[in-house]
């Protein structure tokens, strides 16, 4: 899924990476806990989080995670937008709680990651 | 090649540049991108963990043709019980890290599972020093 199409499906504000949009996500990863993302993400996933802090900047950057969306309406901080234009990433927020950010990606057809 | 970094144990902001700096060294270099995120993951959490519990420390990395070996020392409280400390879901993070999205009790478990051989020593009082190796073929 391109994602141009995750950003209008949750109808997300982008914050970093709005040049990036055509390129495409093939799985998503949707966990407030980075040590689990850590434990159990795929490389190239899009990670949607309720966590907002810069080590899930830092996280992504080791998984090579290039999207990320902040849901419940959650800000990235003017620290992690530099962090994640310096590391070539796209970053969106949604009004969206996490349930249902998840929900919608999967009904337009964005496959967890087991099953990609 | 030789490396060496110093880790701020009061600065949570700029936990795991270390981990970045030699992910992006070892990409420079012409590694496999699967062995380099072996080694990323798990040299970033070790070097979370000299944050989170024990007010930072030293990390040496040294890659050869072979093999990647990373050597991580605190001086921290030190681990009582090392083989509670590698069962998953076991943590002793504050309030505050699980807050921050860590201490889950997933660390020591994720190096052992990234890494290709991974020895923890440590005495309570002293520190703890983190010995992870990544082979490169």
């Amino acid at each position: 899924m391109k994602m141009k199409k995750v950003q209008e499906i949750l109808e997300a504000h982008i914050w970093a990476g709005e040049e990036d949009l055509e390129g495409e996500v093939y799985a998503a990863c949707g966990c407030d806990l980075m040590s689990d993302v850590l434990a159990f993400a795929k490389e190239k996933v899009l990670l949607l989080t309720g966590l907002v802090n810069p080590q899930v900047i830092r996280t992504a950057e080791m998984l090579d995670i290039r999207a990320i969306v902040f849901v419940r309406g959650k800000e990235p901080s003017k620290e992690m937008i530099e962090m994640a234009n310096h590391k070539g990433m796209i970053i969106l927020s949604t009004q969206e709680p996490l349930y249902m950010a998840c929900g919608k990606l999967y009904a337009a057809g964005l496959m967890c990651e087991s099953e990609d | 090649m030789k490396l060496h970094y110093e880790v701020d144990g009061d600065n949570f902001l700029v936990a795991g540049e270390a981990s970045g700096a030699v992910k992006r060294t070892l990409k420079q270099i012409g590694i496999d991108a699967a062995i380099i995120r072996k080694i990323a993951i798990s040299m970033y959490e070790a070097e979370m963990n000299m944050v989170i519990h024990a007010d930072g420390g030293e990390i040496d990395v040294e890659i050869t043709s072979e093999k990647v070996k990373i050597v991580l020392k605190d001086r921290g409280p030190g681990i009582p019980n090392i083989d509670l400390a590698m069962k998953e879901g076991y943590s002793t993070a504050s309030h505050e890290i699980r807050e921050l999205g860590f201490g889950a009790g997933m660390g020591l478990p994720n190096m052992k599972k990234y890494s290709d051989d991974l020895k923890i020593t440590s005495e309570v009082g002293v520190g703890t020093t983190v010995q992870l190796v990544v082979f490169l073929h």
